[in-house]
């Protein structure tokens, strides 16, 4: 069976699945569409938190991200999980405590106030719909690049899948998929890695390959990738940073508190039932996540070292040392053809030159070889886990494997983000808000037509995506840093701060981190309105834009403890509200009133 | 249950926090980031050692930490007194939500 044939029938064969879970799970009652009835154990739970939190990004980027940024990619692989130990420690017990439905909810409660309810479902929106943009993305290129079909044909059936599961079953439909998904998608991720660390290293677990010597050598992967891209005129693996240690500091803080601060993740610890599951629930959820996020690094060393060593075969300088175009393997033609791989012969020798033109000294020694600049003008970093498993020459069906995990990881962080939109519509608005006399049965209604809105809108824009996808999801993460997580953990762990000084430190930390980032990328990121250039020597201290999520979030925290201490403390029954979030058990100091 | 009871359980609590804080900071931002370059010297499984902080070690360990946090979390519940009962479980399902 050929590559297509055999794609078609693992995507059809896990498309079946999803809506096959989708008719059994379907929610009879609005608990039961916003967080699964409280019904779902802790290792479920975790196992669907994983698949929410696991996105295109992780997915597919990720390991190409650390490949070509070495040590420091690290920021992704600890600011991804290390919001886990805020959000286990600092949020999901007490939110869960709380007992609601959506997180705007709550802050609407802590704050006793609307105005506060209604800023923090402008945030959940603009942070989830950024992102979702994103993962719409994945599922048109996913399968435009496996299936050989148009990217609005693959968008489109995306689209439908996800319609048939999210709005029938809600929450309820959306966990029972996402927990298949889990499986599809890690299984996808481990096993191309599993093979790659044992053609290399004679390892069977690539945590441990990383750290071992190449089969048959004294020589470690990590020396070994070190020697050959410094060679080439690229900067030392293991240690090459990203901008500057606070740079990197700051940008893994961010990423961190985005996590924690993020609304879709945060619903998924509502569905538990109990306070205790929510903690050890967010353990699963971690070491779930930790599976993929400990073996990306030896996917990404050792896929950037097998693709280096392709390319230079032989000795830097001699002629006979670079790979003859004519002579590049099957998997280099395939990806050439979706534009993801370019070469250009610039000395017109035929052969390939790979290495570093932007480092002067290197440059300067390789024009003495007649090398003409770096001929791979185009390598995405999307290559390192799409080809994978064809640079490393597995089987058919395990690259067919691979776009069927790329598209559960899509889907199903796509399906959890809309449900976050889909929820602060109904429930915070149209209830919250509007029309609070709602019943049960209308409000079901609301929710499904908020659902099927939002999975069309976010099609929509799938369609004519921004340019700066990548840019948009930093976006998210800042947002959510600099205005929900702030404003939920002061809620928790401060009886004074009020809401006043909750709506005025949302607004400000919102503010600063996006006139921050358009400053440099450009107002809703249209080119050319950007004010101050996107480099480095204009960032403040050094920061880039995607790092500015910490400062945004220390803004928000100042602002409103600043504005609480001239205001009056919150009201006796909020302070109640507040002692009783605290203790796990039902009968809170609260409940004695 | 007593207001000072609630008190020394939350008192109790913030002290966990603060343990569990410091450790999250100190393998990431110390080991991972701000020592990484000092830590390289010495080598683990055959990774530089900052290194294997910054793409492995801090990672194994966030995950120790939160279970270790939800069953000190659980048997301080306990130990306050403070733990949901089955009959709360059953009543906070339909109403109140």
């Amino acid at each position: 069976m050929d590559l297509a044939t055999t794609t078609y029938w693992v995507v059809g064969a896990t498309f079946l699945l999803y809506i096959g879970i989708a008719f059994g799970s379907r929610a009879r009652t609005t608990g039961e569409f916003y967080v699964a009835g409280g019904h779902v154990h802790p290792i479920a739970n975790g196992l669907a938190t994983a698949a929410d939190w696991m996105s295109a990004a992780s997915f597919l980027s990720m390991a190409g991200l650390i490949a070509f940024l070495g040590y420091g990619g690290s920021v992704f692989l600890m600011g991804w999980t290390g919001g886990y130990v805020l959000l286990a420690c600092l949020l999901a017990p007490y939110l869960r405590k709380y007992g609601k439905y959506t997180v705007p909810e709550f802050i609407g409660d802590r704050y006793a106030s609307k105005a506060a309810r209604v800023v923090a479902v402008v945030c959940l929106i603009l942070v989830s719909l950024t992102y979702v943009i994103g993962q719409m993305k994945g599922v048109g290129v996913a399968f435009s690049r496996f299936l050989e079909v148009s990217y609005e044909v693959g968008l489109g059936v995306g689209m439908v899948i996800v319609f048939f599961y999210a709005v029938f079953g809600g929450m309820k439909g959306i966990t029972y998929t996402q927990i298949a998904q889990y499986c599809v998608l890690i299984f996808a991720y481990t096993v191309p890695a599993i093979f790659i660390s044992l053609q290399l290293t004679d390892q069977f677990l690539p945590q441990v390959g990383l750290g071992s010597t190449l089969s048959g050598t004294e020589t470690t992967v990590l020396q070994k990738l070190d020697q050959i891209v410094q060679e080439l005129g690229f900067s030392k693996y293991s240690t090459q940073t990203k901008e500057s240690t606070l740079n990197v500091f700051v940008y893994t803080l961010s990423l961190m508190l985005g996590t924690a601060g993020l609304p879709h993740v945060i619903v998924r610890f509502f569905t538990v039932p109990r306070v205790r599951d929510a903690r050890t629930s967010a353990g699963w959820a971690l070491l779930f996540i930790a599976i993929l996020y400990t073996t990306a690094p030896a996917v990404a060393a050792m896929a950037r070292l097998n693709l280096t060593e392709t390319l230079q075969p032989g000795t830097i300088g001699a002629a006979e040392g670079s790979l003859r175009y004519e002579e590049r393997p099957e998997w280099f033609k395939n990806w050439e053809a979706t534009g993801l791989l370019r070469f250009e012969d610039k000395n017109g020798d035929g052969r390939i030159q790979y290495y570093n033109d932007q480092n002067p000294e290197f440059a300067e020694r390789a024009a003495g070889f007649g090398w003409q600049g770096n001929e791979m003008v185009q390598l995405d970093q999307d290559i390192i886990v799409l080809a994978n498993p064809e640079i490393a020459g597995l089987p058919n069906w395990v690259i067919a494997l691979v776009a069927a995990g790329g598209l559960a990881a899509a889907l199903s962080t796509a399906a959890g983000l809309l449900l976050a939109i889909s929820s602060a519509i109904s429930h915070d608005l149209i209830k919250g808000v509007f029309h609070p006399k709602i019943g049960e049965k209308g409000e079901l209604r609301a929710s499904r037509f908020a659902m099927g809105g939002s999975v069309i809108a976010a099609g929509l824009i799938g369609l004519n995506p921004p340019g700066l996808v990548a840019g948009t999801v930093a976006l998210a993460f800042g947002l959510a840093a600099s205005s929900i997580f702030p404003a939920l953990t002061m809620g928790i762990f401060s009886k004074r701060v009020n809401r006043q000084g909750a709506i005025a430190g949302m607004l400000a930390g919102f503010g600063v981190t996006a006139f921050y980032v358009f400053q440099h990328k450009g107002v809703l990121f249209i080119k050319g309105t950007e004010f101050l250039g996107d480099l480095p020597p204009n960032w403040f201290f050094g920061l880039e834009p995607n790092a500015f999520g910490a400062v945004g979030a220390a803004v928000n925290f100042a602002v409103a403890f600043a504005v609480s201490a001239k205001t009056a403390p919150p009201s006796a029954e909020v302070q109640e509200l507040v002692e009783s979030i605290r203790v796990p058990k039902g009968a809170g100091p609260a409940a004695g009133h | 249950m007593t207001q000072a009871n609630a008190h020394a359980y939350w008192r109790a609590n913030l002290r966990l926090l603060a343990w569990i804080l410091a450790i999250w900071f100190f393998v990431s931002f110390g080991c991972g980031i701000v020592l990484a370059d000092f830590l390289n010297t010495w080598s683990l499984g055959g990774y530089p050692l900052g290194f294997w902080f910054a793409q492995q070690g801090s990672l194994y360990t966030f995950v120790v930490l939160i279970f270790f946090y939800a069953w000190r979390m659980n048997r301080l519940d306990r130990r306050f007194g403070l733990e949901e009962t089955d009959r709360e479980e059953d009543g906070s399902q339909g109403e109140g939500r």
